[in-house]
C-alpha cells in the first residue's frame, strides 16, 4: 500500500478537497442546534439511544435499572473470591484511611486526608497498576473553573446541568462549580503550572457546550502535569502506596460498616486483607469495557472495579445508562485507533469537515451531540474510508496554525503532535482523520455533596461516582470532579475517621448474600467479576492455552 | 481487512515470534500471548509504563522507545522496563529558597553531567535532556520547565546515563519550584476565590437549583454564549 506522507492515494484525494474549501470555512461557522435538533440528532445516532445495547439489571441496589449490556454482565457476575477462601482473622494492613485506586482522585484523596489530621502511616493507597495509571494522566485538554471577571460559577453551573440533560444532581453540581477556582489556588500552591499569557493570567479556551472561556491547560499536557504534580507530593509525605495489589471485595463490619478490602497481589497471587475504619473508592470508569464495541481512549486498567465491589456491598449507583463517547477518537492511522484527540484542536479552531471539505456541525456542540453528528455524517455517506474499513471525519488541524499562527500546534498541542508525527503524519501540514470513541463513565456510585456512598464508611471520588455530570459530562469537568470529589472524600473520610473506633468484626458476608441473590435470579455461573484487566492475547494463542502452572 | 497481513518476526526477550506487520509493540506482544501487568498503563504516550529497549537485527546500537507508540519492525529484539529505580529526593515545597540552586543542592550529581548526550538519544519523547541538565546546573528553572514539559518520566534516560543522573526527578523539582514561586497566581483568580467567599454567588445558585425543569431549560436555551474569535457568519 503505498502512502504519501502519511497518508493513501484516496485519501490524498479528499484532503484535496478539505484543503478547497478551507479559506471560504476560515470565515464561517455553523449554526448551533437547537434543543430539539439536538434530541433528533441524539435519538437517531448516538449509540447510547440503541435500546437493544442495553438491559435492566436483575439483582441489587438498582434492580430494574437500565445499563449497557456489558455494565450488567460485570455487575450480574460471580465474586472470584468466596468467604470460606478468606481468612479475616489475619489483618495485614490496619489503618484509619484505605484508599482503593492510585489515579487522581485516590490520590488527592489521601493528600486532604493528610491535611486533615490522618498521619501518613495510617492511610494506604492501595492500586491495581502504578500510582499515577490511570486516565488522570492522560486528559489533555484541561480543566474548567469560572475565574474571569465575564464569567461565574453560577453560569458554570447552568451550561454543566444543560449538558448533561438536567439529570445531574445539583448539590453536586453547586460543589463542582463552587470549588473550581480553589483547586486551581491548590494547584498553584503545589506548584503545577498552567498555560499564563505575557501578564501572567491563564489563557482560557472554550469547550464543547461551555458558554464562556474557561478550559484552564497545560499544553495539551494538562492532566500529565496535575498527576505527577500531586503524585510527588503524594512521595514527599511518605504516604504508603500497595502498587499492582487491586482491591478485589470491600469488607464490612458486623455494623454494616464498609472496614476495608481484601486486595490480590497480582505478581505473586497472595491476598491481603485489610481493616481500615474508612475507605475511598478512587477506582476511576469502566472505558475497557469496550461497549458496543467500540475502541477506547481510556488507559489499561479502567475496568470498572470499584462499581462491582460497591455494588455487592450494596452501595447505589446511579446515571450508568449512559456512555461518554468522545467526538474525536484517532480513527487512523491503525496503530492508534481509538486513542484522544483532546477537544482543544477543535477549541483553537479546527473544523470537522466531511469527506468533500464540508462543514456539516457547529464545531462545540456538547460531546454527546457532536459524536451523533459525526455518526449521522457516515451514515450519509460522507465519511472517509481508511484501509483497514474504519471510517471517518476530518480534523482540519491546518486551521489551527492559520488562525493562531506558525508553531501554534508545536506550543499548545504537542502531545498531539507527537504521536502522529511518530506514524508519520505532519498535522501542521495535513488533516487528522477521527471518529467517536469510548471515554467516559457519566454515571457511576451515587454519592452525596460530601461524597459519602449511600453506605457508612465508603466515600468516593472521581470517575467511579456518579450524579455530578447527569447523563453527559462537559469537556475540562473530568479533571475538576476528580479533584473536588477528591478533595471532599478525603476530608470527609478524615472526619469519619477521627470519630469512629477501629471497625467491628470484619465480614464478607454481603458477598455470600449476593451470590445467593444470583443464584436465585438463576443467572449462570459464566462470568465472575471485577475484572481487573482486559484479556488483548491473540485468539491463536487462547484458543491453545493450558492451565498448568 | 481483505488482503492477509504480512507477518514478521520478532524476538521477545529473545524468543522468537510471529506477528503482524503494522501493530504497535505492545499489541504485538499481546498478539503473540503475553497479557501485562506490568509494562502497560495509559496505552496512548503520556504515562511511562511500557519503556522499552530494544536492537535490531544486525545492529549493535541499543535502541529506546514507548511500546505502545511505536511500530514492530521485522527483527527487533525487545524488552521492557518494568520498574527503575531511581533515586527520588524528598522535600518539603514550602520550605524551599528558589533563589538558591535548589537542584544542586538536592541532586549535585547533575553536575557530573559529561554532556555525551545519551540522555536525549535515549529519550522518546524526543526532548533535550541534557540541555536541561545543563540548564538546571546553572539553576535556570524555566529553561528546566520548558524544556522538560513534556516528560512522562519514563526512566529511560536515568538508565543511560554514565553520570547517574535521575533527570526526570530533577526537573520535577524545577517544573514545581517555577510553577510556585516564579509564576503568580493571577489576580483575577484570587479576585474570584474572594467573591466566592463573601457568597457572591450563592443566592444565583440556589435559585438555579430549586428551578423546574422547565425554567431550567429556558434559562439555559436563553444564556449567550461567548462567541469563538472566528467564523462569525453562521454555514446555513
Amino acid at each position: 500500500m503505498k502512502l504519501i506522507d502519511g497518508y493513501t492515494e484516496e485519501m490524498r484525494e479528499s484532503i484535496k478537497k478539505v484543503e478547497k474549501t478551507r479559506a471560504d470555512r476560515m470565515k464561517r461557522s455553523f449554526a448551533a442546534m437547537s434543543m430539539e435538533e439536538r434530541q433528533d440528532v441524539l435519538d437517531k445516532y448516538h449509540p447510547d439511544y440503541k435500546k437493544e445495547r442495553k438491559r435492566a439489571v436483575q439483582i441489587g441496589p438498582n434492580k430494574g435499572e437500565i445499563a449497557p449490556h456489558e455494565v450488567v454482565d460485570l455487575l450480574e457476575a460471580y465474586p472470584l473470591i468466596t468467604e470460606k477462601d478468606i481468612d479475616l482473622n489475619k489483618i495485614d494492613y490496619d489503618v484509619d484511611l484505605l484508599i482503593i485506586g492510585g489515579g487522581g482522585a485516590g490520590t488527592v484523596a489521601a493528600l486532604w486526608a493528610n491535611d486533615n489530621g490522618i498521619p501518613a502511616e495510617n492511610i494506604l493507597m492501595v492500586t491495581k497498576l502504578r500510582h499515577g495509571d490511570a486516565n488522570s494522566m492522560m486528559a489533555q485538554g484541561g480543566i474548567q473553573a469560572a475565574d474571569t471577571p465575564e464569567d461565574s460559577p453560577a453560569r458554570h453551573y447552568l451550561d454543566v446541568i444543560g449538558g448533561g440533560h438536567f439529570a445531574n444532581k445539583p448539590d453536586l453540581v453547586e460543589a463542582l462549580v463552587k470549588d473550581a477556582p480553589s483547586i486551581l489556588k491548590w494547584h498553584e500552591e503545589l506548584g503545577v503550572q498552567y498555560d499564563k499569557d505575557e501578564n501572567g493570567n491563564y489563557i482560557e479556551r472554550p469547550g464543547g457546550g461551555t458558554s464562556r472561556f474557561r478550559l484552564h491547560s497545560a499544553k495539551d499536557y494538562t492532566g500529565m502535569e496535575i498527576m505527577r504534580v500531586i503524585r510527588d507530593e503524594f512521595r514527599n509525605r511518605n504516604i504508603p502506596v500497595a502498587e499492582f495489589s487491586p482491591a478485589v471485595e470491600l469488607l464490612k463490619d458486623d455494623s454494616g460498616n464498609v472496614a476495608g478490602a481484601v486486595l490480590f497481589n497480582m505478581e505473586t497471587e497472595q491476598y491481603y486483607v485489610v481493616r481500615a475504619k474508612a475507605t475511598v473508592l478512587a477506582t476511576g470508569g469502566f472505558g475497557r469495557l469496550h461497549i458496543q464495541g467500540f475502541p477506547t481512549t481510556n488507559h489499561y486498567g479502567a475496568t470498572a472495579d470499584g462499581l462491582v465491589m460497591a455494588y455487592r456491598a450494596g452501595a447505589k449507583l446511579r446515571d450508568l445508562d449512559t456512555v461518554q463517547y468522545h467526538p474525536t477518537g484517532a480513527a487512523y492511522p491503525e496503530q492508534i485507533v481509538g486513542l484522544l484527540i483532546t477537544e482543544k484542536v477543535r477549541g483553537m479552531g479546527a473544523q470537522p469537515v466531511n469527506k468533500d471539505g464540508e462543514l456539516f456541525v457547529f464545531p462545540m456542540e456538547p460531546r454527546d451531540v457532536e459524536a451523533a453528528s459525526f455518526i449521522r455524517e457516515c451514515a450519509n455517506g460522507k465519511c472517509v474510508e481508511t484501509p483497514t474499513g474504519m471510517h471517518g471525519i476530518w480534523l482540519d488541524s491546518p486551521m489551527i496554525e492559520e488562525i493562531e499562527g506558525e508553531g501554534a500546534i508545536r506550543r499548545n498541542l504537542d502531545a498531539m503532535y507527537r504521536m502522529y508525527k511518530r506514524f508519520g503524519i505532519d498535522m501542521t501540514k495535513d488533516p487528522i482523520l477521527v471518529y467517536p470513541t469510548l471515554h467516559y463513565q457519566n454515571g457511576g456510585v451515587e454519592i452525596d455533596e460530601n461524597a459519602l456512598t449511600t453506605i457508612p464508611g465508603l466515600f468516593a471520588g472521581g470517575e467511579v461516582e456518579g450524579g455530578v455530570h447527569g447523563k453527559n459530562r462537559l469537556m475540562g469537568n473530568s479533571l475538576l470532579d476528580y479533584n473536588v470529589f477528591g478533595r471532599r472524600a478525603g476530608i470527609s473520610a478524615a472526619q469519619w475517621a477521627s470519630k469512629n473506633s477501629k471497625p467491628g468484626k470484619l465480614t464478607l458476608s454481603h458477598v455470600s448474600s449476593f451470590t445467593a441473590e444470583l443464584e436465585k435470579a438463576g443467572i449462570a455461573r459464566e462470568r465472575v467479576s471485577p475484572m481487573l484487566l482486559p484479556d488483548y492475547r491473540g485468539e491463536n494463542v487462547i484458543a491453545r492455552m493450558l492451565d498448568i502452572l | 481487512m481483505a488482503e492477509e497481513s504480512k507477518m514478521i518476526t520478532v524476538y521477545i526477550m529473545g524468543k522468537a515470534y510471529k506477528v503482524p506487520f503494522g501493530l504497535t509493540i505492545m499489541k504485538a506482544m499481546e498478539y503473540a500471548g503475553y497479557r501485562f501487568i506490568r509494562g502497560s498503563g495509559c496505552r496512548a504516550g503520556f504515562c511511562g509504563a511500557c519503556a522499552t529497549v530494544y536492537r535490531n537485527k544486525g545492529e549493535y546500537k541499543l535502541r529506546t522507545a514507548l511500546a505502545c507508540q511505536t511500530t514492530v519492525e521485522d527483527g527487533m529484539y525487545l524488552a521492557q522496563l518494568p520498574f527503575v529505580p531511581s533515586n527520588r529526593k524528598e522535600y518539603d515545597i514550602e520550605e524551599m529558597d528558589p533563589k538558591k540552586n535548589v537542584l544542586s543542592e538536592y541532586y549535585p550529581e547533575i553536575n557530573r553531567c559529561v554532556s555525551c548526550n545519551t540522555c536525549t538519544k535515549a529519550c522518546p519523547q524526543e526532548l533535550d535532556v541534557m540541555d536541561y541538565i545543563q540548564a538546571s546546573i546553572r539553576g535556570d528553572y524555566k529553561l528546566v520547565s520548558s524544556l522538560s514539559f513534556d516528560c512522562i518520566q519514563c526512566g529511560l534516560c536515568v538508565v543511560r546515563c554514565p553520570a547517574e543522573i535521575t533527570h526526570y526527578h530533577v526537573a520535577q523539582l524545577a517544573r514545581r519550584l517555577y510553577g510556585k514561586y516564579l509564576s503568580p497566581v493571577p489576580q483575577h483568580l484570587i479576585d474570584r476565590l474572594k467573591e466566592i467567599e463573601e457568597g457572591k454567588f450563592d443566592s444565583e445558585i440556589e435559585e438555579l437549583k430549586n428551578m423546574d425543569r422547565k425554567t431550567l431549560e429556558s434559562e439555559y436555551v436563553a444564556r449567550d454564549i461567548q462567541k469563538i474569535p472566528r467564523g462569525e457568519v453562521n454555514g446555513e
